[in-house]
């Protein structure tokens, strides 16, 4: 049996695993194995984070869920592409990994479909981060108050616009 | 220098103190990954960007007990020494520059400094105790959240550089030692029951079929949706399940029919494992199954369970080449292994 990563070597290294009732089984030689973090060092391999066979996962899915690669439309292929890091959608397929912060923002709409195959949610519960989170939080709220205070000038009611912008100041002054 | 000594030094800090059930339970891990916001995730970043990352979040625990160690300022051999403690993974290695982990003066709590992500914190502690390596790691990334921006969104969560660890980042796994379910034949029937609970179990074998060691890893596959404290509910109460599977495939084993056939097997091992004078890593770890087997069972007296649990360290290449002090060909290794390990089992202790 040859090695499923590089096809050139002989694989030595089994492993097996199973996700949600689907077991997958990878084959590899001692180099990919210790190249994807399943058999460190020299020796003897031990394990230290599934990533790899999570990685394989991943893969696997944005074929079924977005067709083999090579069906991508030319306008998915090049012009989606992440205007903070410049990592494209193509980069994305043939390397599972996301370029930068904002590219989750960028490639929403693939990212969505494909956390609901994966996680089977598509929204965080967990911990919320007490600064950044906290922001995001604030900037919410001033969102609303400069809503409020459009409506508020264009009811004249100048008094109350008056309060909603003090406190759009106070909160945009946490934000600092 | 005192040998005794110098092994202290080498084995990971966190492998002291007490292991809660640790008959079965090697060790529990929790993993969370983050990245700043502002900066590009590793594999895109330049130097100059990772090395920003690495200050930043140096002086974000600077008045803190972790001390930054560079994979720039060491050899080889002492990086590898990092990962055979658990302290970093081996994809760190693969390009040193800019790369480094935090550490606690434990060694409990380490911060990988970009590897996938900008950080990956750990807390690692032996035996299930994966409640309290979870209260480690929170603690450690409340103090970095402090001082620094986290790439968050309130829908999607910690934003990671793989989507597979978007949302907590959190990665939480147990090491099992399972050699009596193996040997009854069970344990694969037992593990794929795992799987209808959204968890990934692993054994690695070489040639063969077997788990090295017997040892096996469970871990949470979802990360998105759940909060820490469910993931981390669902695989205590899974590996309390397989706890008990293990033990009364231990008890059954003890019984008439075939406790002579198991203490034979494990007094075998013992046997070669305390004489031999040349020895493989990959022989050393299956004698050491069977051997860490017999002494759980009080089968194998005068040697204790931490004993052994030291030998699965031991073992390792760059442990052992810190330990003898040199740079050793693989024949010269399979010779100070083999002594290392008749010296470390006839230290009467306990
Ligand atoms: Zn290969
Ligand atoms: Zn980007």
């Amino acid at each position: 049996m040859w090695c499923e990563r590089c096809k050139q070597r002989p694989a030595t290294v089994h492993i097996t695993q199973v996700v949600n009732n689907h077991k997958t089984e990878s084959h590899l030689c001692v180099t990919c194995a210790q190249e994807s973090g399943v058999a460190p060092g020299k020796e003897l391999g031990f394990l230290f984070e599934p990533n790899f066979s999570f990685h394989n996962l991943l893969t696997s899915l944005m074929e079924s869920e977005f067709g083999p690669q090579s069906a991508l439309s030319p306008y998915q292929a090049g012009i989606e592409r992440c205007s903070t890091c410049g990592l494209t959608f193509t980069d994305f397929r043939q390397i599972g990994l996301l370029g930068c912060g904002d590219c989750y923002q960028a490639f929403g709409r693939f990212l969505g479909p494909l956390f609901r195959r994966v996680h089977g949610h598509i929204s965080h519960t967990g911990k919320v981060p007490k600064r950044t989170g906290g922001k995001v939080r604030i900037k919410k709220e001033i969102e609303e108050l400069r809503r409020k205070l459009q409506e508020a000038i264009a009811r004249e009611a100048y008094e109350e616009a008056a309060r909603l912008r003090d406190e759009i100041r106070a909160k945009e002054e946490k934000l600092k | 220098m005192d040998l005794r000594k110098k092994i202290k030094e080498l084995l990971p800090g966190w492998l002291e103190g007490p292991a809660p059930e640790g008959d079965v339970v090697m060790s529990s891990r929790i993993r969370l990954a983050r990245n700043l916001q502002g900066y590009p995730f590793p594999h895109q970043a330049d130097g100059k960007a990772l090395e920003t990352v690495v200050e930043k979040v140096k002086n974000a625990l600077k008045r803190t007990t972790f001390t930054l160690k560079r994979l720039d300022d060491m050899g080889q051999s002492d990086r590898l020494l990092l990962v055979e403690q658990y302290l970093v993974s081996p994809d760190l290695l693969k390009n040193p520059s800019h790369r480094g982990v935090m550490v606690n003066p434990e060694q409990t709590v380490a911060i990988m400094l970009n590897e996938e992500d900008h950080m990956r914190i750990q807390s690692i502690l032996p035996g299930l105790a994966l409640q309290e390596a979870w209260e480690e790691a929170n603690r450690t990334d409340d103090l970095v959240e402090a001082e620094l921006d986290y790439a968050f969104t309130e829908k999607a969560g910690y934003l990671t550089t793989c989507p597979t660890n978007v949302g907590t980042g959190l990665r939480a796994s147990v090491m099992l030692h399972l050699p009596a379910l193996q040997m009854v034949g069970q344990v694969k029937k037992v593990l794929s029951v795992l799987s209808n609970v959204g968890l990934s179990v692993r054994g690695i074998y070489g040639e063969g079929t077997e788990a090295a060691g017997n040892l096996y890893q469970i871990s949470n596959q979802v990360t998105l949706g759940l909060t820490e404290e469910e993931i981390i509910g669902k695989i205590v109460s899974v590996t309390k399940q397989v706890m008990d599977q293990e033990r009364s495939a231990r008890e059954a084993l003890l019984g008439k029919d075939s406790r002579l056939q198991l203490e034979d097997r494990v007094h075998r091992a013992y046997g070669i494992l305390s004489e031999a004078r040349l020895i493989t890593s990959e022989e050393a770890l299956k004698l050491w199954d069977h051997v860490l087997l017999g002494v759980k069972l009080g089968l194998i007296s005068g040697v204790t369970v931490e004993q052994v649990n030291e030998l699965f360290f031991l073992i390792r290449p760059a442990i052992l080449q810190h330990l003898i002090g040199s740079d050793l060909p693989p024949h010269e290794r399979d010779y100070y292994r083999a002594e290392v390990i008749r010296n470390h089992l006839k230290t009467k202790r306990g």
